[in-house]
């Protein structure tokens, strides 16, 4: 599976195209990271445990965009747009975009 | 009295650990910027004419880092007047080009010799507004494609 934020694949050529497929995720800290941050927030800095954990998000938003493109019997995803909004307090969601195509 | 004591303790803890964080990363910010210098990031679209056959790879890079006491403060104080917002504008750069460093790390990890189609996102991340005091953090995330022979 190609996954790629281009809009063609250098060297290949698109052969059928499936439409948009997307993957999203919402997640939570939880308290204790929550902590550290309101520490941080005084001293400035890092937050490592944010950090790891929506790069950890996003992972998982892409998969299930691959997963819903591999459903579709497509072996690559171009165009991918990655975007992130806060939908309730204390939460965020991470939202993944492209289009499902067949290259060859 | 009590309240306002703790305030300045604060507010003295924010700026002296805050300027150590910021110039801290500014070094190394600077320093890392230096050793990736050969990797160009474009944000083209377009794979440069003389690569013919390559692979793609999506690379990507996030951070997210916290204001500190003193700053926040500050620019509090600096939204009562309008102007710029040095403190601000300090953090969100030193987020972007984290973001960024990141990124081309992880593309030199592959191999790659250029990122092309680059994006860079920034979102802020707060804690709960039903407090005032909300986190003052913010995310920034960079993507791209790494082209490598």
């Amino acid at each position: 599976m190609i996954v790629s934020n281009l809009e063609t694949i250098p060297g290949k050529s698109i052969t059928r195209h499936y439409g948009l497929v997307q993957g999203n995720t919402i997640r939570a800290k939880h308290v204790g990271r929550d902590f550290m941050a309101g520490l941080k927030n005084i001293f400035g800095g890092e937050l490592k445990g944010y950090t790891e954990l929506l790069s950890e998000s996003r992972q998982e938003a892409t998969d299930r965009m691959i997963q819903q493109a591999q459903s579709l019997g497509a072996n690559a995803v171009l165009n991918v747009r990655y975007s992130t909004s806060s939908i309730t307090q204390g939460a965020a969601e991470l939202y993944a975009y492209g289009t499902a195509v067949t290259v060859e | 009295m009590y309240e306002l004591l703790i305030f300045l303790t604060l507010l003295v803890l924010g700026y002296s650990f805050g300027q150590i964080a910021e110039r801290r990363h500014y070094r190394s910010i600077i320093e890392r910027e230096q050793r990736t210098l050969g990797m160009p990031v474009m944000t083209l679209k377009t794979v440069p004419q003389q690569i013919t056959r390559c692979n793609t790879q999506l690379v990507s890079g996030n951070v997210v880092i916290s204001i500190d006491f003193f700053k926040k403060f500050v620019a509090g104080l600096r939204s009562l007047f309008g102007g710029r917002l040095k403190s601000y504008e300090s953090l969100l750069d030193r987020a972007r080009r984290e973001a960024v460093l990141r990124m081309k790390e992880s593309a030199l990890e592959t191999g790659a010799m250029v990122i092309i189609n680059v994006r860079i996102e920034t979102a802020s991340i707060s804690k709960n507004s039903s407090r005032n005091n909300a986190i003052g953090s913010v995310e920034v995330v960079a993507y791209g494609t790494a082209i490598s022979v």
